[in-house]
Protein backbone atom coordinates (compact mmCIF):
# COMPACT_ATOMS: atom_id res chain seq x y z
CA UNK A 1 0.00 0.00 0.00
CA UNK A 2 1.25 3.45 -0.86
CA UNK A 3 0.94 6.09 1.80
CA UNK A 4 -2.27 8.12 1.76
CA UNK A 5 -1.95 11.58 0.19
CA UNK A 6 -2.33 14.55 2.51
CA UNK A 7 -4.17 17.68 1.38
CA UNK A 8 -2.56 21.11 1.94
CA UNK A 9 -4.94 21.56 4.89
CA UNK A 10 -3.44 18.64 6.81
CA UNK A 11 -1.23 21.04 8.76
CA UNK A 12 -4.34 22.78 10.12
CA UNK A 13 -5.95 19.51 11.18
CA UNK A 14 -2.94 18.58 13.23
CA UNK A 15 -3.77 21.51 15.49
CA UNK A 16 -7.31 20.12 15.97
CA UNK A 17 -8.66 16.85 17.36
CA UNK A 18 -9.66 15.57 13.91
CA UNK A 19 -9.88 11.83 13.28
CA UNK A 20 -8.73 10.58 9.91
CA UNK A 21 -9.75 8.00 7.40
CA UNK A 22 -8.13 6.74 4.21
CA UNK A 23 -10.62 7.78 1.53
CA UNK A 24 -9.58 6.32 -1.85
CA UNK A 25 -5.92 6.97 -1.13
CA UNK A 26 -6.42 10.36 0.54
CA UNK A 27 -5.95 10.97 4.22
CA UNK A 28 -9.13 12.89 5.01
CA UNK A 29 -10.68 14.12 8.27
CA UNK A 30 -13.74 12.01 9.09
CA UNK A 31 -14.80 14.08 12.08
CA UNK A 32 -13.66 17.02 14.20
CA UNK A 33 -15.99 17.55 17.18
CA UNK A 34 -18.61 14.89 16.39
CA UNK A 35 -20.75 14.02 13.38
CA UNK A 36 -24.06 15.21 14.86
CA UNK A 37 -22.68 18.56 16.02
CA UNK A 38 -20.99 19.16 12.66
CA UNK A 39 -24.09 18.08 10.74
CA UNK A 40 -26.33 20.48 12.64
CA UNK A 41 -23.83 23.32 12.21
CA UNK A 42 -24.27 23.02 8.42
CA UNK A 43 -28.06 22.88 8.71
CA UNK A 44 -28.26 25.85 11.10
CA UNK A 45 -25.24 28.06 10.40
CA UNK A 46 -22.26 27.10 8.23
CA UNK A 47 -19.57 24.47 7.79
CA UNK A 48 -16.30 24.27 5.90
CA UNK A 49 -15.25 21.16 3.97
CA UNK A 50 -11.86 20.20 2.58
CA UNK A 51 -12.58 18.71 -0.85
CA UNK A 52 -9.02 18.85 -2.16
CA UNK A 53 -9.21 15.13 -2.91
CA UNK A 54 -11.74 15.76 -5.69
CA UNK A 55 -10.60 15.90 -9.29
CA UNK A 56 -10.59 18.90 -11.62
CA UNK A 57 -10.44 18.41 -15.38
CA UNK A 58 -10.38 21.12 -18.05
CA UNK A 59 -11.80 20.62 -21.52
CA UNK A 60 -10.80 23.29 -24.01
CA UNK A 61 -10.77 23.70 -27.77
CA UNK A 62 -12.86 24.56 -30.80
CA UNK A 63 -15.10 21.54 -30.35
CA UNK A 64 -15.34 21.58 -26.55
CA UNK A 65 -19.13 21.92 -26.52
CA UNK A 66 -19.69 19.23 -29.18
CA UNK A 67 -17.31 16.92 -27.35
CA UNK A 68 -19.06 17.35 -23.99
CA UNK A 69 -22.42 16.76 -25.67
CA UNK A 70 -20.97 13.41 -26.77
CA UNK A 71 -19.34 12.25 -23.49
CA UNK A 72 -21.93 13.57 -21.00
CA UNK A 73 -25.63 12.75 -20.66
CA UNK A 74 -27.04 16.19 -19.84
CA UNK A 75 -27.52 18.96 -22.40
CA UNK A 76 -24.45 21.19 -22.29
CA UNK A 77 -26.12 23.55 -24.77
CA UNK A 78 -28.38 24.70 -21.95
CA UNK A 79 -25.34 26.29 -20.31
CA UNK A 80 -24.27 29.86 -20.83
CA UNK A 81 -20.99 31.36 -19.58
CA UNK A 82 -20.89 31.32 -15.78
CA UNK A 83 -23.42 28.52 -15.43
CA UNK A 84 -22.86 25.06 -13.96
CA UNK A 85 -24.69 21.78 -14.47
CA UNK A 86 -24.90 18.39 -12.80
CA UNK A 87 -24.26 15.69 -15.38
CA UNK A 88 -23.23 12.07 -15.79
CA UNK A 89 -20.61 10.15 -17.72
CA UNK A 90 -22.14 6.88 -18.90
CA UNK A 91 -20.64 3.89 -20.68
CA UNK A 92 -22.10 2.32 -23.82
CA UNK A 93 -24.54 0.18 -21.87
CA UNK A 94 -25.82 3.18 -19.88
CA UNK A 95 -23.93 2.34 -16.66
CA UNK A 96 -22.73 5.35 -14.68
CA UNK A 97 -18.98 5.98 -14.92
CA UNK A 98 -19.22 9.07 -12.70
CA UNK A 99 -21.46 11.93 -11.64
CA UNK A 100 -19.89 15.33 -12.12
CA UNK A 101 -20.45 19.08 -12.24
CA UNK A 102 -19.47 20.97 -15.37
CA UNK A 103 -18.73 24.70 -15.44
CA UNK A 104 -18.87 26.71 -18.65
CA UNK A 105 -16.29 29.50 -18.97
CA UNK A 106 -16.94 29.87 -22.69
CA UNK A 107 -18.13 27.87 -25.66
CA UNK A 108 -14.55 26.67 -25.97
CA UNK A 109 -13.59 26.17 -22.34
CA UNK A 110 -15.19 24.09 -19.60
CA UNK A 111 -14.12 22.90 -16.21
CA UNK A 112 -15.30 19.61 -14.71
CA UNK A 113 -15.22 18.55 -11.05
CA UNK A 114 -15.18 14.77 -10.65
CA UNK A 115 -15.16 12.31 -7.74
CA UNK A 116 -11.79 11.59 -6.13
CA UNK A 117 -12.28 7.85 -6.52
CA UNK A 118 -12.89 8.19 -10.27
CA UNK A 119 -10.44 10.89 -11.25
CA UNK A 120 -7.95 8.71 -13.15
CA UNK A 121 -10.71 6.60 -14.71
CA UNK A 122 -12.62 9.69 -15.89
CA UNK A 123 -9.51 11.38 -17.24
CA UNK A 124 -8.58 8.29 -19.24
CA UNK A 125 -12.16 7.98 -20.52
CA UNK A 126 -12.19 11.63 -21.55
CA UNK A 127 -8.82 11.22 -23.30
CA UNK A 128 -9.85 8.06 -25.15
CA UNK A 129 -13.02 9.64 -26.42
CA UNK A 130 -11.40 12.95 -27.37
CA UNK A 131 -9.50 11.55 -30.34
CA UNK A 132 -11.96 12.57 -33.05
CA UNK A 133 -12.60 16.02 -31.57
CA UNK A 134 -10.58 19.21 -31.69
CA UNK A 135 -10.18 19.46 -27.90
CA UNK A 136 -7.52 19.15 -25.23
CA UNK A 137 -8.30 17.50 -21.91
CA UNK A 138 -6.10 18.44 -18.98
CA UNK A 139 -6.09 17.01 -15.49
CA UNK A 140 -5.52 19.79 -12.94
CA UNK A 141 -6.27 17.64 -9.89
CA UNK A 142 -2.72 17.85 -8.57
CA UNK A 143 -2.63 21.65 -8.86
CA UNK A 144 -6.15 22.67 -7.88
CA UNK A 145 -7.83 22.52 -4.49
CA UNK A 146 -11.51 22.66 -3.59
CA UNK A 147 -13.13 24.00 -0.42
CA UNK A 148 -16.89 23.96 0.26
CA UNK A 149 -18.67 26.45 2.49
CA UNK A 150 -22.18 25.17 3.16
CA UNK A 151 -25.08 26.30 5.28
CA UNK A 152 -27.54 29.21 5.53
CA UNK A 153 -24.88 31.66 6.79
CA UNK A 154 -22.43 30.92 3.95
CA UNK A 155 -23.26 33.99 1.90
CA UNK A 156 -22.93 36.30 4.90
CA UNK A 157 -19.59 34.77 5.84
CA UNK A 158 -18.27 35.48 2.32
CA UNK A 159 -19.69 39.00 2.27
CA UNK A 160 -18.04 39.76 5.63
CA UNK A 161 -14.59 39.00 4.15
CA UNK A 162 -15.28 41.27 1.20
CA UNK A 163 -16.25 38.61 -1.32
CA UNK A 164 -19.26 40.53 -2.65
CA UNK A 165 -19.55 38.26 -5.70
CA UNK A 166 -21.27 35.73 -3.45
CA UNK A 167 -24.45 37.80 -3.38
CA UNK A 168 -24.63 37.96 -7.18
CA UNK A 169 -24.70 34.20 -7.74
CA UNK A 170 -27.85 32.15 -8.03
CA UNK A 171 -27.86 28.40 -7.57
CA UNK A 172 -25.62 26.64 -10.11
CA UNK A 173 -23.92 29.86 -11.18
CA UNK A 174 -20.23 30.65 -10.78
CA UNK A 175 -17.76 33.45 -11.26
CA UNK A 176 -14.06 34.18 -11.02
CA UNK A 177 -13.46 35.97 -7.75
CA UNK A 178 -10.84 36.34 -5.05
CA UNK A 179 -10.37 35.80 -1.32
CA UNK A 180 -7.45 37.25 0.63
CA UNK A 181 -5.82 38.18 -2.67
CA UNK A 182 -6.02 34.60 -3.97
CA UNK A 183 -7.76 33.89 -7.24
CA UNK A 184 -10.73 31.52 -6.93
CA UNK A 185 -13.58 30.11 -8.93
CA UNK A 186 -16.63 30.70 -6.74
CA UNK A 187 -19.68 28.52 -7.44
CA UNK A 188 -23.04 28.35 -5.71
CA UNK A 189 -23.31 24.56 -5.60
CA UNK A 190 -23.07 21.87 -2.95
CA UNK A 191 -23.68 18.36 -1.69
CA UNK A 192 -25.47 18.99 1.59
CA UNK A 193 -29.05 19.99 0.72
CA UNK A 194 -28.26 23.43 2.11
CA UNK A 195 -27.42 26.71 0.38
CA UNK A 196 -23.68 27.13 -0.04
CA UNK A 197 -20.62 27.54 -2.20
CA UNK A 198 -17.66 25.62 -3.54
CA UNK A 199 -14.39 27.45 -4.03
CA UNK A 200 -11.83 26.13 -6.45
CA UNK A 201 -8.33 27.54 -6.10
CA UNK A 202 -4.66 26.76 -6.44
CA UNK A 203 -3.58 24.05 -3.94
CA UNK A 204 -0.97 26.42 -2.54
CA UNK A 205 -3.66 29.00 -1.64
CA UNK A 206 -5.94 26.56 0.21
CA UNK A 207 -4.52 27.15 3.66
CA UNK A 208 -4.77 30.93 3.39
CA UNK A 209 -8.34 30.79 2.06
CA UNK A 210 -9.43 28.28 4.71
CA UNK A 211 -8.02 30.43 7.51
CA UNK A 212 -9.64 33.57 6.07
CA UNK A 213 -13.05 31.85 5.93
CA UNK A 214 -12.73 30.51 9.49
CA UNK A 215 -11.77 33.99 10.73
CA UNK A 216 -14.56 35.83 8.87
CA UNK A 217 -15.81 38.70 11.06
CA UNK A 218 -19.44 37.66 10.48
CA UNK A 219 -21.24 37.14 13.79
CA UNK A 220 -21.65 33.41 13.09
CA UNK A 221 -18.53 31.32 12.38
CA UNK A 222 -18.09 28.45 9.97
CA UNK A 223 -16.79 25.27 11.62
CA UNK A 224 -14.79 22.50 9.93
CA UNK A 225 -16.81 19.46 8.82
CA UNK A 226 -15.48 15.94 8.24
CA UNK A 227 -16.47 13.26 5.76
CA UNK A 228 -18.75 11.67 8.38
CA UNK A 229 -21.16 14.60 8.43
CA UNK A 230 -20.72 15.09 4.69
CA UNK A 231 -22.21 11.62 4.30
CA UNK A 232 -25.15 12.14 6.71
CA UNK A 233 -25.95 15.52 5.10
CA UNK A 234 -26.01 14.14 1.58
CA UNK A 235 -28.08 11.10 2.59
CA UNK A 236 -30.76 13.35 4.12
CA UNK A 237 -30.87 15.22 0.79
CA UNK A 238 -30.86 11.87 -1.09
CA UNK A 239 -27.81 12.79 -3.12
CA UNK A 240 -26.13 9.73 -4.58
CA UNK A 241 -22.62 8.77 -3.53
CA UNK A 242 -20.58 7.16 -6.27
CA UNK A 243 -19.51 3.68 -5.21
CA UNK A 244 -22.47 3.31 -2.82
CA UNK A 245 -25.66 4.27 -4.63
CA UNK A 246 -24.43 4.53 -8.19
CA UNK A 247 -21.71 2.78 -10.21
CA UNK A 248 -21.23 1.19 -13.62
CA UNK A 249 -23.78 -1.52 -12.82
CA UNK A 250 -26.54 1.04 -12.16
CA UNK A 251 -28.18 3.32 -14.72
CA UNK A 252 -29.44 6.91 -14.41
CA UNK A 253 -33.07 5.84 -14.61
CA UNK A 254 -32.67 3.28 -11.85
CA UNK A 255 -30.95 5.90 -9.69
CA UNK A 256 -33.71 8.48 -10.23
CA UNK A 257 -31.30 10.63 -12.22
CA UNK A 258 -33.27 10.57 -15.49
CA UNK A 259 -33.56 14.36 -15.27
CA UNK A 260 -29.87 14.46 -16.25
CA UNK A 261 -30.55 12.62 -19.52
CA UNK A 262 -31.01 14.69 -22.66
CA UNK A 263 -32.23 11.78 -24.75
CA UNK A 264 -33.26 14.04 -27.61
CA UNK A 265 -29.79 15.47 -28.20
CA UNK A 266 -27.52 14.16 -30.98
CA UNK A 267 -25.59 10.97 -30.35
CA UNK A 268 -23.89 10.58 -26.98
CA UNK A 269 -22.23 7.63 -25.29
CA UNK A 270 -24.87 5.37 -23.78
CA UNK A 271 -27.79 7.01 -25.63
CA UNK A 272 -28.86 3.88 -27.49
CA UNK A 273 -28.98 1.72 -24.33
CA UNK A 274 -30.68 4.41 -22.28
CA UNK A 275 -33.45 4.93 -24.86
CA UNK A 276 -33.98 1.18 -24.95
CA UNK A 277 -34.21 1.13 -21.17
CA UNK A 278 -36.72 3.95 -21.22
CA UNK A 279 -38.88 2.02 -23.70
CA UNK A 280 -38.62 -1.31 -21.90
CA UNK A 281 -38.87 0.12 -18.40
CA UNK A 282 -36.56 -0.52 -15.48
CA UNK A 283 -36.69 -3.45 -13.09
CA UNK A 284 -35.48 -1.62 -9.97
CA UNK A 285 -35.36 1.90 -8.60
CA UNK A 286 -33.57 3.80 -5.83
CA UNK A 287 -35.96 4.75 -3.02
CA UNK A 288 -35.94 6.48 0.37
CA UNK A 289 -36.62 4.27 3.36
CA UNK A 290 -37.47 5.30 6.91
CA UNK A 291 -37.25 2.83 9.79
CA UNK A 292 -40.39 2.27 11.85
CA UNK A 293 -38.65 -0.07 14.30
CA UNK A 294 -35.27 0.38 16.02
CA UNK A 295 -32.06 -0.21 14.08
CA UNK A 296 -30.07 1.63 11.45
CA UNK A 297 -30.15 0.40 7.87
CA UNK A 298 -26.56 0.12 6.63
CA UNK A 299 -25.07 -0.55 3.21
CA UNK A 300 -25.83 -4.13 2.03
CA UNK A 301 -28.73 -4.71 4.47
CA UNK A 302 -31.43 -6.68 2.63
CA UNK A 303 -34.80 -5.06 1.90
CA UNK A 304 -37.72 -7.49 2.08
CA UNK A 305 -41.42 -7.68 1.36
CA UNK A 306 -42.35 -10.14 4.09
CA UNK A 307 -39.75 -12.86 3.51
CA UNK A 308 -39.04 -12.13 -0.13
CA UNK A 309 -35.87 -10.15 -0.83
CA UNK A 310 -36.77 -7.16 -3.02
CA UNK A 311 -33.56 -5.15 -2.79
CA UNK A 312 -30.59 -3.90 -0.83
CA UNK A 313 -29.66 -0.77 1.11
CA UNK A 314 -26.89 1.23 -0.59
CA UNK A 315 -26.49 4.00 2.04
CA UNK A 316 -27.97 4.43 5.49
CA UNK A 317 -27.52 6.34 8.69
CA UNK A 318 -29.10 7.94 11.68
CA UNK A 319 -30.47 11.29 10.50
CA UNK A 320 -29.32 14.01 12.90
CA UNK A 321 -31.86 16.53 11.56
CA UNK A 322 -34.92 14.27 11.59
CA UNK A 323 -33.74 12.09 14.51
CA UNK A 324 -34.84 9.04 12.54
CA UNK A 325 -33.01 6.11 11.01
CA UNK A 326 -32.99 6.34 7.24
CA UNK A 327 -31.62 4.56 4.21
CA UNK A 328 -31.45 4.61 0.43
CA UNK A 329 -31.68 1.41 -1.56
CA UNK A 330 -32.74 -0.26 -4.77
CA UNK A 331 -36.01 -2.17 -4.72
CA UNK A 332 -37.84 -4.00 -7.51
CA UNK A 333 -40.13 -1.67 -9.49
CA UNK A 334 -43.34 -3.34 -8.28
CA UNK A 335 -42.31 -2.83 -4.66
CA UNK A 336 -41.44 0.85 -4.88
CA UNK A 337 -44.70 2.54 -3.90
CA UNK A 338 -44.48 5.42 -1.45
CA UNK A 339 -46.10 4.37 1.81
CA UNK A 340 -45.38 0.68 1.28
CA UNK A 341 -44.15 -1.20 4.33
CA UNK A 342 -40.97 -3.22 3.95
CA UNK A 343 -38.59 -5.05 6.26
CA UNK A 344 -34.90 -4.33 6.58
CA UNK A 345 -32.78 -7.24 7.73
CA UNK A 346 -30.52 -5.89 10.45
CA UNK A 347 -28.26 -8.40 12.21
CA UNK A 348 -30.49 -11.31 11.18
CA UNK A 349 -33.76 -9.70 12.32
CA UNK A 350 -36.49 -8.24 10.11
CA UNK A 351 -37.17 -4.67 11.18
CA UNK A 352 -40.21 -2.76 9.95
CA UNK A 353 -39.60 0.23 7.66
CA UNK A 354 -41.50 2.25 5.10
CA UNK A 355 -40.77 3.60 1.63
CA UNK A 356 -41.20 7.37 1.75
CA UNK A 357 -41.05 10.29 -0.69
CA UNK A 358 -37.71 11.84 -1.63
CA UNK A 359 -35.78 13.58 -0.14
CA UNK A 360 -35.72 12.94 3.61
CA UNK A 361 -34.80 16.50 4.48
CA UNK A 362 -37.30 18.97 3.09
CA UNK A 363 -35.85 22.18 4.53
CA UNK A 364 -32.87 24.16 3.26
CA UNK A 365 -32.36 24.16 -0.47
CA UNK A 366 -35.37 21.94 -1.17
CA UNK A 367 -37.72 24.44 0.44
CA UNK A 368 -35.98 27.39 -1.17
CA UNK A 369 -36.20 25.93 -4.66
CA UNK A 370 -39.82 24.98 -4.13
CA UNK A 371 -40.57 28.61 -3.26
CA UNK A 372 -38.78 29.81 -6.40
CA UNK A 373 -40.83 27.42 -8.56
CA UNK A 374 -44.06 28.77 -7.08
CA UNK B 1 -8.61 9.55 28.35
CA UNK B 2 -10.21 8.51 31.62
CA UNK B 3 -9.38 5.02 32.98
CA UNK B 4 -10.80 4.69 36.52
CA UNK B 5 -8.53 2.72 38.87
CA UNK B 6 -11.32 0.72 40.56
CA UNK B 7 -12.45 -1.11 37.40
CA UNK B 8 -11.37 -4.16 35.40
CA UNK B 9 -10.98 -4.02 31.61
CA UNK B 10 -11.31 -6.32 28.60
CA UNK B 11 -9.15 -6.04 25.48
CA UNK B 12 -12.34 -5.36 23.54
CA UNK B 13 -12.79 -2.12 25.56
CA UNK B 14 -15.52 -3.12 28.00
CA UNK B 15 -15.13 -2.24 31.69
CA UNK B 16 -16.44 -4.28 34.62
CA UNK B 17 -17.34 -3.12 38.12
CA UNK B 18 -17.86 -5.82 40.76
CA UNK B 19 -20.80 -4.99 43.02
CA UNK B 20 -21.36 -7.94 45.38
CA UNK B 21 -22.72 -10.95 43.46
CA UNK B 22 -23.21 -8.94 40.29
CA UNK B 23 -20.92 -7.01 38.02
CA UNK B 24 -21.82 -3.91 36.06
CA UNK B 25 -20.52 -3.64 32.48
CA UNK B 26 -20.08 -0.73 30.09
CA UNK B 27 -17.64 0.52 27.47
CA UNK B 28 -14.60 2.63 28.18
CA UNK B 29 -14.10 6.33 27.59
CA UNK B 30 -11.62 5.42 24.86
CA UNK B 31 -14.21 3.21 23.12
CA UNK B 32 -16.98 5.82 23.21
CA UNK B 33 -14.62 8.43 21.78
CA UNK B 34 -13.61 6.09 18.98
CA UNK B 35 -17.25 5.31 18.13
CA UNK B 36 -18.39 8.93 18.18
CA UNK B 37 -22.04 9.95 18.62
CA UNK B 38 -23.96 6.91 19.88
CA UNK B 39 -27.54 6.80 18.60
CA UNK B 40 -28.84 3.32 19.34
CA UNK B 41 -28.10 0.46 21.74
CA UNK B 42 -29.41 -3.07 21.28
CA UNK B 43 -29.46 -4.39 24.84
CA UNK B 44 -29.13 -8.07 25.77
CA UNK B 45 -32.14 -10.03 27.03
CA UNK B 46 -32.42 -10.39 30.79
CA UNK B 47 -31.85 -13.99 32.04
CA UNK B 48 -29.82 -14.82 28.96
CA UNK B 49 -26.51 -16.59 29.60
CA UNK B 50 -23.37 -15.53 27.73
CA UNK B 51 -19.94 -17.04 27.50
CA UNK B 52 -16.92 -14.84 27.99
CA UNK B 53 -16.09 -13.10 24.70
CA UNK B 54 -19.52 -13.72 23.21
CA UNK B 55 -21.35 -10.87 21.43
CA UNK B 56 -24.12 -9.74 23.73
CA UNK B 57 -25.08 -6.18 22.73
CA UNK B 58 -24.68 -3.80 19.81
CA UNK B 59 -23.90 -0.11 19.93
CA UNK B 60 -24.68 1.97 16.87
CA UNK B 61 -22.94 5.27 16.31
CA UNK B 62 -23.87 7.52 13.40
CA UNK B 63 -21.04 5.96 11.45
CA UNK B 64 -21.20 2.23 12.25
CA UNK B 65 -22.41 -0.63 14.44
CA UNK B 66 -20.04 -2.14 17.03
CA UNK B 67 -20.44 -5.42 18.90
CA UNK B 68 -20.14 -5.48 22.66
CA UNK B 69 -18.70 -8.67 24.15
CA UNK B 70 -19.37 -10.25 27.53
CA UNK B 71 -16.13 -9.59 29.45
CA UNK B 72 -16.90 -12.60 31.70
CA UNK B 73 -19.26 -15.58 31.44
CA UNK B 74 -22.55 -15.23 33.29
CA UNK B 75 -26.25 -14.46 33.25
CA UNK B 76 -27.72 -11.03 32.46
CA UNK B 77 -29.60 -9.74 35.51
CA UNK B 78 -30.35 -6.16 34.49
CA UNK B 79 -30.02 -3.81 31.54
CA UNK B 80 -29.84 -0.04 31.46
CA UNK B 81 -33.27 0.86 30.03
CA UNK B 82 -32.36 4.56 30.09
CA UNK B 83 -30.17 3.91 27.05
CA UNK B 84 -33.23 3.21 24.90
CA UNK B 85 -34.32 6.84 25.05
CA UNK B 86 -30.86 8.32 25.70
CA UNK B 87 -28.13 6.23 24.10
CA UNK B 88 -25.84 9.29 24.25
CA UNK B 89 -25.44 8.65 28.00
CA UNK B 90 -22.63 6.30 26.94
CA UNK B 91 -20.82 9.28 25.40
CA UNK B 92 -21.45 11.69 28.26
CA UNK B 93 -20.93 9.32 31.21
CA UNK B 94 -19.40 6.00 30.06
CA UNK B 95 -18.50 4.77 33.57
CA UNK B 96 -21.69 5.96 35.30
CA UNK B 97 -25.12 6.58 33.75
CA UNK B 98 -23.88 4.94 30.55
CA UNK B 99 -23.54 1.44 32.05
CA UNK B 100 -25.04 -1.20 29.72
CA UNK B 101 -25.90 -4.38 31.65
CA UNK B 102 -25.33 -6.34 34.87
CA UNK B 103 -24.08 -9.89 34.80
CA UNK B 104 -24.03 -12.48 37.63
CA UNK B 105 -22.71 -15.96 38.43
CA UNK B 106 -19.32 -15.05 37.01
CA UNK B 107 -16.30 -16.99 38.17
CA UNK B 108 -13.52 -15.21 40.02
CA UNK B 109 -11.07 -16.72 37.50
CA UNK B 110 -12.82 -14.87 34.64
CA UNK B 111 -12.62 -11.62 36.58
CA UNK B 112 -8.97 -12.16 37.47
CA UNK B 113 -8.12 -12.61 33.81
CA UNK B 114 -9.28 -9.08 32.98
CA UNK B 115 -6.79 -6.23 32.90
CA UNK B 116 -6.19 -3.65 35.56
CA UNK B 117 -6.19 0.08 34.75
CA UNK B 118 -2.43 0.22 34.10
CA UNK B 119 -2.43 -2.65 31.61
CA UNK B 120 -5.49 -1.22 29.85
CA UNK B 121 -3.97 2.27 29.68
CA UNK B 122 -0.99 0.75 27.89
CA UNK B 123 -3.07 -0.86 25.13
CA UNK B 124 -4.95 2.36 24.30
CA UNK B 125 -1.86 4.52 24.11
Amino acid sequence: MTEAIKTPLYKIYQESSAKFVDFHGWLMPVQYTGIIEEHLAVRNTAGLFDLCHMGEIEVAGKQATEYLQYVLTNDALKLTNGKAQYSLICNNSGGIIDDIIIYRFSEHKYFIVVNASNCEKDYNWFQTNAKSFDVTVKNFSKEMGLIALQGPESENILLAIGCSDAAQLRYFEFTESSIAGCKIMLARVGYTGEDGFELCCSLSDCEKIWKTLIASPHSVKAVPIGLGARDTLRIEAKYSLYGNDIDESTTPMEAGLDWTLALNKADFIGKHSLIKQKQNGISRILVCIEMQEPGIPRQHCLIKNNDKVIGEITSGTHSPTLKKNIGIGYVSRDNAKIGQNVFIEIRGKNRLAQIIGSPFYKGGLYKKRLQIKK
Amino acid sequence: MSVPTDLKYAKSHEWLRKTGEEAEVGITDYAQKEMGDIVFVELPEIEKVFQKGQECAVIESVKAASDIYAPVSGKITAVNDALEANPELINSDPYGKGWIFKISQSSQDDINELMGPDAYSEIIE
